[in-house]
């Protein structure tokens, strides 16, 4: 690592502490924006480098979610009644019982979508192409439909999380979840470039590259496709938990399991900035949060339809994101050395 | 949970019943989706949006004083346009890409059309009441409504007269020539760029169809188009493509999956049961591949 490097990332860090504070009012979309970077990284690593394009790392998300709040509760409280007063303020959480209950149901949001993405795994990751993206969509909306039926949290009428304690209002609130959020994304980034320096992802762009080849080197392709499966599982499922007490209100299909929503803004937003690099996905995701507030201001009511055109849009005109195009644009600054008489032998040719 | 398929047996035969004339319908849009899924190498997401927006126009016509069986003729004369259009101004886009970039995209125009239908028609749940009454059968322990019956009946009228028209008529040859080889066909004078848009247009009109005689049917709702993609691609992964008889039997064979599974597991665990049921279908197939080294590809 350079030493320009090192100051672009203390810069985006020191900005990354003192951003609420410049724009108090913002601090609900800043976090949100978190959110939506650690998934977004967290997909590419399926779908950029491992070529597995995947609509179902929103199961861990909602997984998560679910089980942040579950524990939450239940550590202090009986989660049936909880959740069948429907949020009235039976049960009131003390500021410790709330933040232990949420450093508890963090670890448990991390740590069972991981479990459960690594059961799963054997069975699902054998599958390839679109089998594999539509047996991934299936999950999500199964989950979600099957969520939808659960009486103990909360089945149709979803499921109120514990609202913050009293203290400092909605200014500490925002920025509890603020640095909630940002601490997810600090780890998140420093787990993917760490193993984006290793061989580990080599070995996940042979797969993508081509899969039997890798295997007959003798790579145990399957090892490493749950392994990436696992990462991904782990902070998709932490930042769900994050944006269950975030949002303050889980609904199994239209907050959790929205596949509709979040399932398909982190696959949008890797590819918009670019997949299989370490900043498409984040640069993808800050730009598709602008567009997408926008949208939700000035169309409202017409999101949906404009990001319907969006979806189509980036995806027919625009398959290989930012980083991409400027890769494609700027070859030198990718470290990519060109051959001048092989480049205009190959324009010949086309 | 509750087991009264088991101790009534004329709720089994109900169950029966109702899932085989569900399943033919199913069948009908499956044969759509393998339609082009054959010939142009493209998953279609928005297979059931256009069904249910074959459903609209019938239950317009309903609502202006037509009778909705009419929609068996005029939805997929429409459908087949905005199919048309569909195809000219994104399929034709992503016919020779990544399979994964139809599906983004094809997602894409679902996401669309559920909002511009719900904005258009609202978001109530909808029937068009045919006014066909019922038929009971075993001592009017099992009652069948006629209209499920009108509607299976017409699946079959106009699944023959596609294959039909399939096997006799030139564009259907030209759609079954590309579809085995669509450069050979190219270099053989057929025109596959027109060939794959009325491929998509005959595709839309058969979601026109069948969403017309779901509307008849059942309920329509503009966002319950998913489950629709979901079976009739389940449909087809189980029969396998061009396998008309196995589009057929898979699709019967999961209309009674889902009664069965509303009466077992209760009716909010249907779609969910469906979903579910796609994820186990595909696992169950990866490991009887993996056991000769091979892969669903």
């Amino acid at each position: 690592m350079n030493k320009n490097s090192w100051i672009l990332y203390i810069g985006i860090l020191v900005f990354g502490l003192v951003a609420p504070f410049i724009f108090p009012a913002f601090k609900v979309q800043l976090s949100i924006l978190c959110v939506l970077i650690v998934l977004a990284t967290t997909w590419n690593i399926q779908g950029g480098e491992m070529g597995y394009n995947t609509f179902g790392n929103i199961l861990f998300y909602g997984l998560g979610m679910y089980l942040c709040a579950s524990v939450q509760v239940g550590m202090f409280f009986p989660l049936a009644e909880w959740t069948e007063s429907g949020g009235e303020k039976t049960f009131v959480h003390t500021p410790s019982q709330f933040f232990q209950g949420m450093a508890a149901g963090l670890v448990v949001a991390a740590v069972v979508p991981t479990i459960v993405a690594g059961l799963i795994g054997y069975a699902i990751l054998g599958l390839r192409g679109h089998y594999f993206a539509i047996c991934t969509l299936g999950l999500g909306v199964a989950a979600g439909e099957i969520s939808g039926g659960i009486e103990i949290i909360g089945a149709g009428q979803g499921f109120t999380t514990p609202p913050f304690p009293n203290i400092g209002g909605l200014e500490a609130r925002g920025e509890f979840f603020y640095f909630l959020s940002f601490g997810a994304l600090v780890l998140t980034f420093i787990a993917v470039r760490a193993i984006y320096t290793t061989r580990f992802r080599l070995i996940l762009n042979a797969i993508r590259d081509n899969e039997d080849k890798a295997e007959a080197m003798g790579i145990e392709t399957m090892k490493y496709k749950i392994t990436g499966w696992m990462i991904s599982a782990f902070f998709c499922g932490l930042a769900g938990g994050i944006m269950g007490g975030l949002v303050g209100y889980i609904d199994s299909t239209d907050v959790a399991f929205d596949g509709r929503e979040m399932g398909v803004f982190m696959v949008l937003m890797a590819i918009l900035g670019g997949k299989g690099t370490l900043w498409g996905p984040i640069i993808g995701a800050t730009l598709f949060h602008f567009f997408k507030e926008g949208f939700w201001t000035f169309f409202l009511g017409w999101q949906y339809v404009a990001l319907g055109v969006l979806i189509v849009v980036i995806v027919i005109y625009f398959p290989e994101g930012l980083m991409g195009w400027l890769r494609e644009k700027y070859p030198e600054r990718f470290g990519e050395v060109i051959d001048e008489a092989d480049r205009k032998a190959q324009v010949e040719l086309k | 949970m509750d087991f009264l398929v088991f101790q009534y047996p004329m709720i089994t035969i109900q169950a029966c019943l109702d899932g085989l004339l569900l399943g033919i319908l199913f069948a009908l849009i499956a044969y759509g989706m393998a339609l082009q899924w054959g010939v142009m190498n493209i998953i279609n997401i928005a297979q059931g949006d256009l069904v249910i927006l074959g459903g609209y126009i019938a239950y317009f016509m309903y609502l202006y004083g037509i009778h909705p069986a009419w929609g068996v003729i005029v939805s997929p004369i429409i459908m087949y346009f905005v199919g048309i259009a569909i195809y000219k101004l994104v399929i034709n886009k992503v016919v020779d890409r990544d399979l994964f970039i139809s599906i983004l995209a094809t997602f894409g125009i679902s996401i669309l059309f559920m909002q511009l239908m719900n904005f258009a028609f609202g978001a109530d749940v909808v029937l068009a009441n045919s006014g066909y009454g019922t038929t009971m059968l075993f001592d009017n322990n099992v009652v069948l409504p006629n209209s499920k019956i009108f509607s299976a009946f017409i699946s079959i009228v106009f699944a023959i007269c596609l294959v039909v028209y399939m096997k006799r008529s030139k564009l259907g040859r030209a759609i079954r020539a590309t579809a085995q080889n669509a450069r050979a066909a190219k270099i053989l004078g057929v025109d596959t760029e027109k060939v794959y848009a009325a491929t998509f247009g005959i595709n839309a009109a058969l979601c026109g169809v069948a969403g017309a005689l779901i509307s008849i049917t059942f309920t329509i709702h503009p966002y319950m188009g998913l489950p629709y993609t979901i079976r009739s691609f389940m449909i087809v992964i189980v029969a396998g493509l061009g396998n008309l008889p196995g589009v057929a039997m898979s699709g019967m064979g999961l209309g009674i999956f889902e009664e069965f599974a509303d009466y077992i597991l209760g009716t909010e665990f249907r779609i969910g049961s469906v979903f579910l049921l796609l994820v186990l279908i595909l696992v169950y197939r990866r490991f009887k591949l993996s056991r000769k080294r091979e892969y669903l590809k």
